[in-house]
Order: C-alpha cells, then structure tokens, then sequence
C-alpha cells in the first residue's frame, strides 16, 4: 500500500467513530497512533524511537504500534475509550525516517500530552516510555534515542540538589576541571586500608576520593567502619593542603531505610558528598535528591548497570535520554564516558551526553547524537564525570574534549604510580594545572599538549614517572554506540 | 611548613606549578578578560579553607577591559600587603553562572605553617575535626 493510501485509510477510520470503535482487532495506524499532519505542541514530550520492525511489518504502522504501546493501546478496541477524553491521551506517532545507511531500521518521531505523566516522577515517566512497548512482539528491537522535554513538564522538577555552580562555590574549586580517584583494588581493603589510600590520594593533591560502585558493606568491610577511616582521611588531606577535600562515601543499600541510615551517618560526620548507584531506581533517587536538598548535600551518581541497556545500538534507552532523566531527578554528578579510556563511548557522542548534563539550553546537533532542542528552564547544571582507564598523558585530550566542567577521576592512574599514591597525585594534579594554564595562555593543547607535559615534567619527577608508565596505553577500540550522521574519529 | 608534596597551601588553580612571573599573570587576565570575565583582587591572612570571604582590594573590576590596569592594582596591593595571600579572582556575570569562573593565589607569605587538626571523641567511635590554621593564633594583621 503507498503512504497515501495508507494515510487514507487511517483517516477514515479514525475519524469515523461507529467504524473507530467497532469490536475487533485494528492496526493501530487506524486507531488515531499515526497522525502524519500532527504538529507537536510546546508542552507535549517528543521521543525519537529507532525501531526494527519485524519482516513484513510496515514502519509506519510499527511506529504507530510504539505510539500506542507506550500509551494509552491494548491489542484490541475497547468501547471504555468512549468514556475518556482519548485522542488526548493518544501518543501520536508523526513522522517515520529510514535510518541513513542501516537497512530495517527507522526513526519514529512520538509525540505525548502533557496529562500524560505524573508531575515530578521520572518513574512514571519511564513506565510508560519505556514500560511494555520495549517487548512488544512486532518489533524486533526499539532503543529511545533521544526526548524533548517540554518546560512545563521540566519545572515540576527540582533538579539537581547543588548543581555544579554552588558545588564549586562550597568546595572553593574555580576554572579547572576537578580531579578524583576510584580507591582500589575495589574490593578486599579494610576500613583502616581504606582511609589510607584515601588520605594519600587527597593529601597528594585530588579533590575527590571516591568509593566504587560495588562497595557497599561487605564482611570484609562494613560501611560505619569505611565512613570513619574515610572521613578521618578526609580532614587529615584538609589540614595539610588547607583545601576543602570531600570522598563520596556510597550509601547505597538493601533498601531505603539502610540508604538513609548511611547518608544520615556521612552527613553527622562531616562529609560534603553522597554517592549513590543508579541501580537503586528512579524512585529511590528522587527520594535521596530531596535527603540531599534538606541537608546541603552533593549528590555523586555511579550509572552502574547502564551499560545493559544504553551500549546497543539497536535497542535499549541511549545514555543521552539517561542523562536527561538524571539531571531532573537530580543528582549533581554523573558519570558520562571519557571518550579516551576503558570504556564505551566515541568522543563527539560522549560530548552530547555532556551537554545535556551542563547546557542552560542544549540544542540540536545530529553528530553529537542530539536531535533535539531541550530548554533547561533554569534547572542547576550537572557535573559530568570522566573515569575509566585514563592518565595523566591524556590531559591535554580530556581538557580539550571536555573543558573545565568535569570531573577527572584517575583511579588506577593515581594508585598505580610506581612511586606511590601521593605522586601519582601529584602527576595529575600538575599535568592537570599546566594544561589548563597553556590553554588560558592561548597555545593548542591539542596538538602541544605531549610537549607542554613533558615541559612540566622535567620539574616534577613523578609527572615524568606517570607520563613513563603509561606512555603506550590506549584503548583504541571501535564504539558501538556512535552518530548516524556523522563518521567519527576516535582520539585514544 | 606545611607537610603536603608542595609545601605550600594548595588552594588555587595553579599551586602545583612554580608561581608564575608577572608576565604569566598578564595572559591569564587577558584570557579571562576576552571571555568577558570581571577581575578582582582579594587578601587574607587567614587562609582556612573554609575562610570563604577574604578582604576585597577595591571591587570587582567590571568595567576594566585592561589587563595593565589589573596588574597595576595587583602591585599596589602586593605593596601593601607584602606578606598577605594574595588571589586574583574572576567573575562571570552571565545567568545561570553568575559565579567564579577563575582563581588562582598571586602572593604569599615568607612562610606556610599550615593547619593543627583537632578531634574531638564522640559517641560510637565518631570524631569531630575542627581545622586551625597555625598563624590565626596571633590577631590579624600581624599573622605572617
């Protein structure tokens, strides 16, 4: 059948209600889930679904499928429809694209009333975009690549608890990038062991310690005794740098009464920041965002778990529409890809999860994978966080890609300086400072920066150690996860 | 002295690196002045880590579109409060910022004592830190 004739057959159902409402099985192209002439309204949310209908299913009526899923459709007609204001409550699919250069895949624009979702609750939100649709049989995979959100539902968030223009102001940080470190090995230490790398890694010139996602309260370590070592470490670094130093101890827990009973521990001794696992749910975020906004808390967000269903390309949630979620649910730091590291993620897709984590407005921009405009309406910034096999070699890359909004975390490029944890702070603190310094002096890190580094080493011994160490280790592997619209190259 | 791997209080964008020559101060001002950034200048000789509100020498420059201009006041700050720290310090007006973009120390005093650390004992094994800096023992003004 052609897109007219298609067309024409769902506006003739559509509009015919006797017809619309008939018991039995229609395609949901005829049950108002495509409407090609629908122009979306401010305060609808868009979604951009790429969907692999299975063989034989039309993309149009797949798309039309999604829209209904992920709303108001079951599998047949219900005459209960009638009782409700229905075409609000539609998502109407509008427009279908073949994916450039991915043969069985399409784009399908979704649009959704604002009356749609529960103010405030990106669980509500989420049960319904990504709630059943995602196993619905004609299609053979969906992924939800990217979401405006419109700024009337935007505001009925709070957003992130400090955001990263007040975090800087309480932690007296300006104008570089801050610099962290994961204690490892992350598993086995002590709570004694514990506070010891921690106070070497912050006394050697790191702002942040931080614990791993996987660190909770295990026989080898229970989390009161970590808390105190960790904290003991903390004001130690403070007094002998006479810096403000903070570790996020990871309050995650079995279940909410643990999570506050931990964070209610970190905040009466003292520390400036939580951390918590995304795999605690939405629910369980937005809660601790309020715990954290009565109690002048940073929020430190690990997306343990994302990669499960953000890494496909094919089908799954993209790290974007993630990141998007997060900074309304409100956590103040986000881990968002290094582009250079261990880790998945191209540079210029990286940097559009960036953005939508720091922007007061993101706009749309296909090879950063951002298909929107998303008006921020004021919501507090996010602070991104860059960690996974990176180095002090890498500086100049990571200033260069990422800017002073971020946080460096340098976990196995701290602690495993072969002179020790305190000079491998050192290394990344210096290699850190005469970066930003040359840049602000107008010279070009990116092609400079190895010399700019090496300058600085030959002052400071264990930058020339790091810099020796790591000379030859990159991860130059392929993403999955890349633009469809642009060719990008990988940094490493 | 201070016993951290500088010797030296850490606060700043650029403590790790050998204090930079007046030269090396002109450009970053130049650098904050083309993005639109306004200077100030601002002194302590309390220099706790939580001491958030140091002395302003004169206010924030808005309207000083000159690096010279802000050096010369740099001087005749450093003239008066030779044994002082010193900061330069860079605020971005622009909504949703309207906070400090740049800081970094321009002047210390001869010598660093640094910080005594107290503990106080608690309940279950908990520890209150209080934070002191060695030279805030003797009235302001005649610390360094």
């Amino acid at each position: 059948m052609s897109s007219a004739a298609i067309h024409a057959e769902a506006t003739d159902i559509t509009a015919n209600a006797r017809k619309r409402y008939t018991a039995g099985v229609l395609k949901y192209r005829q049950m108002g889930y495509w409407q090609p002439d629908y122009v979306p309204s401010e305060t609808d949310t868009i979604c951009l679904f790429r969907i692999t209908p299975q063989e034989g299913v039309d993309p149009v009526e797949a798309a039309a499928a999604v829209a209904g899923e992920s709303s108001t459709a079951t599998w047949t007609v219900v005459w209960t429809d009638r009782l409700t204001a229905c075409d609000s409550y539609r998502a109407k699919a509008y427009k279908v694209e073949p994916v450039p250069g991915t043969p069985g895949q399409y784009f399908a624009w979704v649009a959704y009333d604002i009356i749609l979702f529960e103010e405030g609750s990106i669980a509500n939100m989420t049960a319904s975009l990504i709630g059943n649709v995602f196993s619905f049989k004609p299609l053979k995979a969906a992924r939800l690549e990217d979401i405006r959100i419109p700024v009337a539902y935007v505001k009925t968030f709070k957003g992130p608890p400090t955001g990263l223009i007040a975090e800087r102001e309480r932690l007296d940080k300006y104008g570089r990038p801050l610099l962290g470190a994961t204690t490892k090995p992350k598993l086995g230490l002590s709570g004694r062991n514990y506070g010891r790398v921690i106070y070497e890694g912050l006394k050697g010139g790191l702002d942040f310690m931080k614990d791993d996602e996987n660190i909770n309260s295990q026989p080898f370590m229970h989390w009161r005794d970590r808390f105190l070592y960790v904290m003991d470490g903390v004001n130690k670094a403070s007094a002998a740098t006479g810096e403000v130093k903070g570790s996020y101890l990871n309050v995650t827990g079995a279940t909410m009464e643990d999570i506050y009973e931990r964070a209610e521990f970190a905040k009466e001794l003292g520390s400036v920041v939580i951390m918590l696992d995304l795999v605690i749910g939405w629910s369980a975020i937005q809660s601790m965002a309020n715990w954290a906004r009565k109690h002048d808390m940073v929020v430190h967000m690990h997306r343990a778990g994302h990669g499960t269903y953000t890494r496909q390309k094919n089908h799954g949630v993209s790290f974007r529409v993630m990141a998007k979620w997060l900074r309304l649910a409100g956590v103040d730091h986000l881990h968002a890809g290094t582009a250079v590291g261990k880790l998945e993620g191209d540079p210029l897709t990286v940097q559009g999860y960036y953005n939508c984590c720091r922007d007061s407005y993101t706009r749309q921009d296909l090879p950063r994978g951002l298909f929107f405009d998303q008006d921020w309406a004021d919501t507090r910034k996010v602070m991104p966080v860059a960690s996974g096999g990176i180095h002090a070699g890498q500086m100049h890359q990571l200033v260069d890609l990422f800017g002073d909004d971020v946080i460096l975390q340098f976990g196995g490029g701290t602690i495993g300086h072969p002179a020790g944890i305190q000079a491998g702070a050192v290394a990344n603190r210096v290699a850190l400072e005469c970066i930003v310094k040359a840049r602000n002096e107008g010279k070009d890190i990116k092609r400079d920066g190895p010399a700019i580094l090496q300058k600085a080493a030959q002052t400071c011994t264990p930058l020339q150690q790091a810099l020796e160490t790591w000379k030859d280790v990159s991860f130059n592997y392929a993403s999955t996860d890349t633009s469809d619209y642009a060719t990008t190259p990988s940094v490493a | 002295m201070m016993t951290n791997p500088t010797g030296r209080l850490t606060q700043g964008q650029f403590s790790f690196l050998p204090d930079l020559t007046d030269a090396e101060i002109n450009l970053q001002i130049e650098y904050g002045l083309r993005r639109g950034y306004a200077w100030s200048i601002e002194y302590t000789d309390d220099p706790h880590p939580r001491n958030t509100f140091w002395e302003m020498y004169g206010m924030p420059m808005f309207d000083l579109r000159d690096a010279a201009g802000v050096m010369l006041e740099l001087r005749n700050c450093r003239k008066t409060f030779p044994h002082h720290y010193i900061r330069l310090v860079a605020f971005d007006s622009t909504r949703g910022i309207e906070s400090i973009t740049m800081s970094f120390i321009v002047n210390r005093p001869p010598s660093e004592p640094g910080f005594g650390l107290q503990r106080q004992e608690g309940p279950g094994r908990t520890l209150r830190y209080t934070l002191t800096p060695y030279a805030t023992a003797r009235p302001e003004g005649e610390r360094y």
